[in-house]
């Protein structure tokens, strides 16, 4: 395929994966939350409530998109875009099958973890453009946790790196052996744990922590464009999910072709509900707690999984 | 809402670096502030400088409104006052009217009064628990909490047809008897609460990030409890041993065997513990009261419409889930009262906010705010 038709393939389905995750991962949360607090969640709208996603999609198109006075336009219009697009690039390096990823590169486990953390970027400029002491330090909470923990989930994503000796996804599959699933479950604990709070979701969910910045950068933003704050958010979770589900624990190789396929969206699902659970569980950390624990807590763990993964190399 | 920066002015930091203080305007319709409470916060950084309630939202001038009811009408604006908890302003001022007036009560409509205040107690903690859970982000423990407390308001609702404003404990007595089988529904409850409680008490105390964001924070001595006339949890999370239940011993409380639980750190999780514990023993004196409740009228007879005490004022307090809950009223004589005055405990524990709030954090401010559990109807009057 030329470069220009392959693009736009790869374009339209990705763009159609992230929609369909993205609808999956609200219905998901819709439902699990439900189950959580004893309730059914949505079951009116289509089967199990399947069509509840749409029609608020559809809500939030129609409604009134809001800039306030204040703001500054044409960066507020803008910040959601920033957030959205990096999210959505990070999927394209998954690789999906044995031998098959969206996008093929050598480096594209660099890519995964480089290329979504700008959308710390434009969350900081959508609080900041909101001209909202609220969305102000939701930004700036969002900024400094994103960076943060970038150094734990990076240190437990080269563990793999380092036993498979390469970047690219696809490499990383074909190398993965199933003994490196106890060598590396602390590492993958880490990545877990540090995926949730990029992601920004609870317990470490303080830059929209809605009890105290009411929503934190997204405060002000409305119909649409909040819509894509959290599409960004749940684009996000199936990256993450499937990421961790492909690239650490190398859910593709358990069971053979198309049925390995299965399993790597099932183990998935598993990840990305878990999270979801989480988040209706637990309550919310405080600023200083959560810095604490990714610089003295996880960034250490991370440091002696790799030594300890360092250590191995050498012998296979 | 607005929420624009309202002033910046420097602050001096230890470092070279020059720095701002932020104005954040929390309220008056904000979701922590549990009801409509405006807190203007000064932030440097994340780090509270100066917290400072503005009440006044919700004035209905209700003691005001109170001079031109007769006695019976009064009691429909006492459910007002507490909204969470409209059974203790009931029988708070009821009682302070049978004092001025002195009226007898029924001996089963005093173990009616201790039940539904027993049961509004854990109503009003649960709900308490349930917001300051909601407050640091355990959304599910607050559904939790709000199912324990729906089961009370449908006992409520069989008893006397409403649901938040009883109306219900009157002078000389309380409006209806139970109906038929109400106290075994009422041992059902207590027993399953027991379940939820220790349920809650895991989910949400056992927590280590609940511990960490509660444990330390907003921390009260026991003499500033005393000094600023906190009552009720605020004071007894903070170790100091003041339930006018045990200490005022009033209506038919000494016939009954139940411990006031008190904190010993004086932070946010021990306030919250004391209320949680605080149900263990409302389910008690609920047990012990429906076991022991006299057959007999639940009102006294002949007493009229139109109340006319004598000339005097009277004063009486109970113990309401928020602390000592007063009502002072004065008669000059007609059907009407010359002046009655609310003491209201949420308000005095409200007035610790500032001293609790400062030097923790945004994120810390709201935790403090709900442990101190003001409600404002009853705050503002």
């Amino acid at each position: 395929m030329s470069g220009f038709l392959g693009g736009l393939v790869f374009g339209l389905a990705g763009g159609i994966t992230i929609a369909l995750g993205t609808i999956m991962g609200v219905w998901a949360e819709r439902k699990i939350s439900g189950r959580v607090q004893m309730r059914l969640g949505p079951q009116e709208q289509g089967p199990f409530g399947l069509l509840q996603v749409p029609a608020d999609t559809l809500k939030m198109m129609l409604k009134e998109d809001i800039t306030p006075r204040n703001a500054d336009a044409r960066v507020f219009r803008f910040a959601p875009y920033v957030v959205f697009v990096p999210v959505a690039m990070g999927l394209v390096v998954i690789p999906f099958a044995v031998g098959w990823a969206p996008l093929d590169t050598s480096i594209g486990i660099l890519f995964f973890l480089a290329v979504p953390s700008l959308s710390s970027i434009g969350m900081l400029l959508g609080g900041w453009s909101s001209r909202n002491t609220y969305a102000t330090l939701g930004g700036m909470r969002a900024a400094a946790q994103m960076i943060s923990y970038e150094l734990p989930r990076t240190l437990s994503v080269l563990s793999i790196v380092l036993l498979a000796g390469s970047l690219r996804p696809l490499d990383v599959l074909d190398a993965w052996r199933v003994w490196w699933l106890p060598l590396i479950f602390v590492g993958f604990i880490v990545y877990y744990i540090s995926s949730v709070a990029e992601l920004n979701r609870g317990p470490f969910d303080i830059p929209e922590a809605e009890s105290e910045l009411v929503a934190g950068y997204f405060a002000d933003y409305s119909g649409i464009r909040w819509g894509i704050f959290m599409m960004s958010e749940y684009g996000g979770l199936v990256a993450a999910s499937l990421f961790g589900s492909a690239v650490f624990l190398g859910a593709t190789r358990w069971l053979p072709g198309a049925l390995g396929v299965i399993v790597f969206v099932l183990v998935a699902a598993l990840i990305a509900s878990s999270m979801i659970w989480i988040k209706w569980t637990f309550p919310r950390m405080r600023p200083d707690q959560l810095m604490r624990t990714a610089w003295k807590v996880l960034t250490p763990i991370a440091l002696v999984q790799l030594a300890v993964v360092g250590v191995v190399v050498p012998w296979l | 809402m607005t929420m624009e920066v309202e002033s910046r002015r420097e602050v001096s930091g230890e470092d070279d670096l020059a720095r701002q203080e932020l104005v954040v305007n929390v309220g008056p319709s904000h979701p922590s502030t549990h009801g409509v409470c405006r807190v203007i916060v000064h932030v440097d950084g994340e780090v509270v400088t100066k917290a400072e309630p503005v009440i006044g939202y919700l004035h209905r001038g209700i003691e005001k409104m109170c001079e031109n009811r007769t006695y019976l009408q009064v009691v429909p604006l006492t459910d007002r006052l507490d909204y969470v908890g409209s059974m203790y302003a009931n029988w708070a001022y009821c009682r302070a009217v049978e004092r001025l007036a002195s009226i007898r009560v029924p001996e089963r409509a005093e173990y009616l009064r201790v039940i539904v205040c027993e049961m509004q107690r854990i109503a009003s903690h649960m709900m308490a628990l349930g917001s300051s859970a909601a407050d640091t982000g355990a959304a599910s423990m607050f559904i939790y909490a709000f199912d324990e407390r729906e089961r009370i308001v449908e006992l409520f609702e069989e008893l006397c047809g409403a649901r938040l404003t009883y109306n219900y404990v009157r002078p000389g007595g309380v409006s209806f008897d139970a109906p038929e089988g109400w106290t075994d529904r009422l041992k059902d409850f207590t027993n399953n609460h027991r379940t939820a409680l220790s349920e809650m008490d895991r989910l949400f105390f056992g927590n280590v990030i609940a511990r960490g964001r509660m444990k330390g924070i907003g921390v009260l001595s026991a003499e500033d409890a005393v000094s600023w006339g906190a009552s009720g949890p605020v004071a007894r999370g903070s170790g100091v041993n003041w339930d006018l239940r045990k200490h005022d011993s009033y209506s038919v409380y000494p016939r009954f065997d139940f411990d006031v639980p008190t904190g010993s750190n004086g932070d946010a999780y021990d306030r919250g513990r004391c209320r949680l514990f605080e149900c263990y023993e409302s389910c008690r004196i609920i047990e012990q009261a429906a076991a022991q409740m006299p057959e007999g009228p639940v009102k006294t007879d002949g007493l009229s419409r139109l109340i006319s005490p004598r000339p005097g004022d009277a004063y009486d307090h109970i113990e309401s889930a928020r602390g000592s809950l007063g009502v002072y009223v004065v008669s000059e004589g007609g059907p009407r009262p010359y002046r009655v005055k609310f003491r209201s405990p949420a308000f005095c524990n409200l007035a610790l906010l500032p001293m609790l709030a400062e030097g923790h954090t945004l994120s810390d401010l709201v935790v403090v705010l709900g442990s101190l559990d003001p409600v404002f109807g009853e705050v503002d009057r």
